[in-house]
């Protein structure tokens, strides 16, 4: 069959399109919304029109069977409008009340997970990992799920005193917001790359790969056409890889995971902030990593019997000090922990008002 | 017409267990397609000497664009040949991720024809995309979606998908219509989004306003933020209801970052003059708190994840800008950011990056906005500045006003 003539630069449809009526009718005009449950919210519009909203649970990974499933049931319940989040939830969209308990009864039965709304853990922003990526050093979708079924409750019932927004990293390029996330897991090397110098003359640009390093531990090599690099100042950030395939540094035996918290995005209350190293090193513990699992969980379970309620985990912390941190949670403070790449200027303390 | 059945332990033990499995979901693709079960087979494969398998991407894409696809070819295979190419296609997403059943049922049935049938609704940028495909199907799903209405995002050293929080549609917060101007600044700039010619990636997003859904402060090279001018409007009736379930004084006027409200018990009252627009008050009373008057956005710049130099968050550059279509200033704006980082910037540097070797007075200078204490947490602390001549000519030029009129203008 021939193949339809094809158009360049039409750019996306107009989003007009798929808006649900109620959601035309009162654009613009929403005046407040209720949360109702983790898995209910209800916005109401100026005119007095209600919509409600219940989300569900997504493993990013939909294979286009589950689109369909998703796509029945808003043909049945919601016109056939769907929409997903940010954080890759989906969420039906219900202008009718009464439609609404029959839509969750068919969520339930067909084994879908609703939540995540409000004060609590909703779905993990993270990276493709080793399903889909050449430079992840975990897999993260194999994490999200572990960590996920361990929080499972903080999703679709249990409150915390404000969301704890989580994340997953497969490397140090964090595609995602995991450097500003209340808790996440970061993917690290630990091992100087190996250079594959018979293959670097013919595949990589000396000054690109010079260039890619953040340390300058990259130098020439002239006597082997290729690089050499200084052990003493490569912190593995696989830069240098990413521009240059015959930089090897994958080590299944070394590559594993670090933890880092108190990150947030919004400016309510503070500022917005980075998330800080707690955990340096975790070992790489497929297929459920219950190492990184329980780790995550404590942290959570010891931010929710001790900050105030509206508190994130990084305002928490920033109360009580980061000393007082490391006291409760029992992590032990490590020297990466401490800044020398670039913000030891920033970070480090420097008046005698801490605590024991 | 499942081929070869692997044995999946490891990744088998990710079906158990109260959150949805993206191993369930990759079985249900495998089940029609030989390229998802493959993947099924080269992910145990990686669960099981804990390292990954796939090449760097290679150039591959469609005519007359260089980017929207990922190149993805594995290193094994020979041993799992459905994923020897296994290509990601990235496809715009609408402002705001609503869809149709239709539209979504047709993008999956194309899907099925040409690829593996396995997708991430959204990719962390936002675009919906496709996962895993062979490089002789590009053209045709190509032709196949654009000509339904659908485009590729972004990919490489361009300008990537923008994308936005659900603004308007769905949320009484936003300051702006986040989903138009999405839509709007995407349509402008098909040209930067579909063949790369920057330094490096450019990535643009929009929140209504500083709950920031989109974490577009973390993530965005330009991070549009919505915020007001006005008072925060009371509804002291709603208040006395908050006041049933709430305790108001610890819940909200205590945790207010610039103290500028205060709570009897009978009356809330706001001294705006005073307030910085955080939204914690109306996010916890916005039956009873909402912004007014004049409404837009800060725009701030800069941010990134670690690679290379360190993370950075968005700086303010103009603490306010009305965004009305057809959005002329803000375009016009983009243009001279892009114009100045293109003469500036070595490849692989963000434009954060540029800003930061090349100092932000060059920067503001060249985009004609004015020095403003918005912009700052703190004046510099060193003495170490630049005076250029004209610096020293304005200096003198109000000495000298000031001497003749006698009064002194600091």
């Amino acid at each position: 069959m021939a193949l339809p003539q094809r158009k360049t630069d039409v750019g996306p449809p107009h989003y007009k399109q798929f808006l649900p009526p109620i959601v035309q009718k009162n654009y613009g005009k929403w005046k407040y919304h209720e949360v109702i449950n983790p898995t209910t919210m209800v916005h109401v519009a100026e005119s007095g029109d209600k919509l409600w909203t219940v989300r569900v649970a997504s493993p990013r990974i939909l294979a286009t069977d589950t689109i369909r499933e998703q796509c029945d049931i808003a043909e049945k319940y919601c016109d056939g409008y769907l929409r997903y989040t940010t954080r890759n939830n989906v969420e039906f969209l219900v202008s009718d009340e009464k439609k609404l308990e029959p839509l969750k009864k068919e969520l339930t039965a067909k084994g879908f997970k609703m939540g995540g709304i409000g004060y609590g853990i909703t779905n993990v922003v993270h990276t493709q990992g080793w399903v889909h990526c050449h430079g992840a050093c975990t897999d993260a979708s194999g994490l999200v799920k572990a960590m996920m079924d361990e929080l499972y409750e903080y999703f679709d019932s249990k409150r915390l005193p404000n969301k704890v927004r989580l994340a997953v990293a497969c490397c140090v390029n964090m595609c995602g917001a995991v450097h500003c996330s209340d808790i996440a897991v970061v993917a690290v090397h630990t091992k100087v790359p190996e250079i594959n110098h018979e293959t670097f003359k013919n595949m990589c640009e000396l000054p690109t790969v010079i260039g890619s390093c953040p340390t300058r531990a990259i130098s020439p090599d002239p006597a082997k056409k290729s690089i050499k690099i200084n052990e003493q100042k490569c912190m593995y950030c696989g830069n240098c890889f990413t521009v240059c395939p015959p930089i090897s540094i994958k080590n299944p035996e070394y590559d594993g995971v670090a933890i880092v918290v108190g990150g947030k995005i919004n400016s309510l209350r503070s500022n917005p902030k980075f998330s800080k190293l707690v955990i340096p090193y975790i070992s790489n513990e497929p297929p459920r990593w219950p190492k990184a699992v329980a780790a995550i969980k404590h942290i959570v379970e010891v931010y929710a019997k001790n900050a105030k309620k509206n508190e994130r985990v990084g305002e928490w912390i920033e109360r009580i000090g980061w000393e007082k941190f490391f006291k409760l949670t029992g992590i032990e403070f490590t020297f990466q922990s401490i800044d020398d790449f670039t913000f030891m200027r920033d970070t480090m303390r420097t008046a005698s008002t801490f605590k024991w | 017409m499942a081929g070869k059945k692997y044995n999946t332990p490891l990744i088998d033990d990710l079906e158990k267990g109260p959150w949805p499995s993206f191993v369930t979901e990759m079985k249900k693709a495998a089940k029609n397609n030989e390229m998802a079960n493959d993947a099924l087979g080269h992910l145990e494969k990686c669960y099981t000497t804990r390292k990954g398998y796939w090449k760097h991407g290679g150039i591959v894409g469609v005519l007359g664009y260089g980017g929207g696809v990922i190149g993805r070819y594995s290193e094994i295979g020979d041993e799992f040949p459905g994923v020897a190419h296994f290509h990601t296609v990235r496809i715009n997403q609408p402002s705001g991720f609503f869809y149709t059943s239709k539209a979504l049922k047709e993008i999956c049935d194309i899907w099925d024809k040409y690829g593996s049938g396995l997708t991430n609704v959204h990719g962390s940028t936002g675009d919906l995309v496709l996962l895993g495909t062979k490089t002789e199907a590009l053209e045709p799903i190509f032709a196949e979606y654009s000509s339904r209405g659908w485009d590729l995002g972004g990919s490489g050293s361009a300008l990537r998908t923008p994308s936005c929080c659900v603004g308007p549609g769905r949320c009484e917060w936003t300051n702006y219509d986040t989903l138009d101007l999405t839509y709007n600044l995407t349509q402008e700039f098909q040209d930067e989004l579909h063949r790369p010619t920057f330094s490096y990636k450019f990535k643009i997003k929009a929140s209504g306003c500083a709950c920031d859904c989109v974490a577009a402060i973390a993530r965005a090279d330009l991070s549009i933020i919505g915020t007001w001018k006005g008072p925060i409007k009371i509804d002291q009736k709603e208040v006395q209801n908050y006041a049933k379930t709430m305790d108001i004084n610890a819940e909200v006027v205590g945790m207010c970052p610039t103290q500028c409200m205060s709570y009897d018990g009978k009356e809330l009252q706001i001294n705006n003059a005073e307030c910085n627009r955080c939204m914690h008050c109306i996010t916890r009373m916005t039956k009873a708190l909402s912004p007014s008057g004049e409404r837009g956005a800060t725009l701030c710049m800069g941010s990134k994840a670690p690679i290379v130099v360190g993370s950075l968050l968005s700086w303010v550059i103009v603490p306010f800008i009305k965004l009305e279509a057809p959005y002329t200033e803000l375009k016009d704006l983009i243009r001279k950011i892009w114009d100045w980082w293109d003469e500036n910037g070595k490849p692989r540097e963000r434009i954060g990056e540029v800003i930061e070797i090349k100092g932000m007075r060059s920067f503001l200078e060249a985009i004609g906005v004015a020095p403003q204490p918005q912009q700052i947490k703190e004046p510099r602390k060193d003495p170490f500045m630049f005076y250029t001549d004209a610096d020293m000519v304005k200096f003198k030029a109000k000495e000298a006003e000031e001497k003749k009129t006698g009064k002194y203008n600091f």
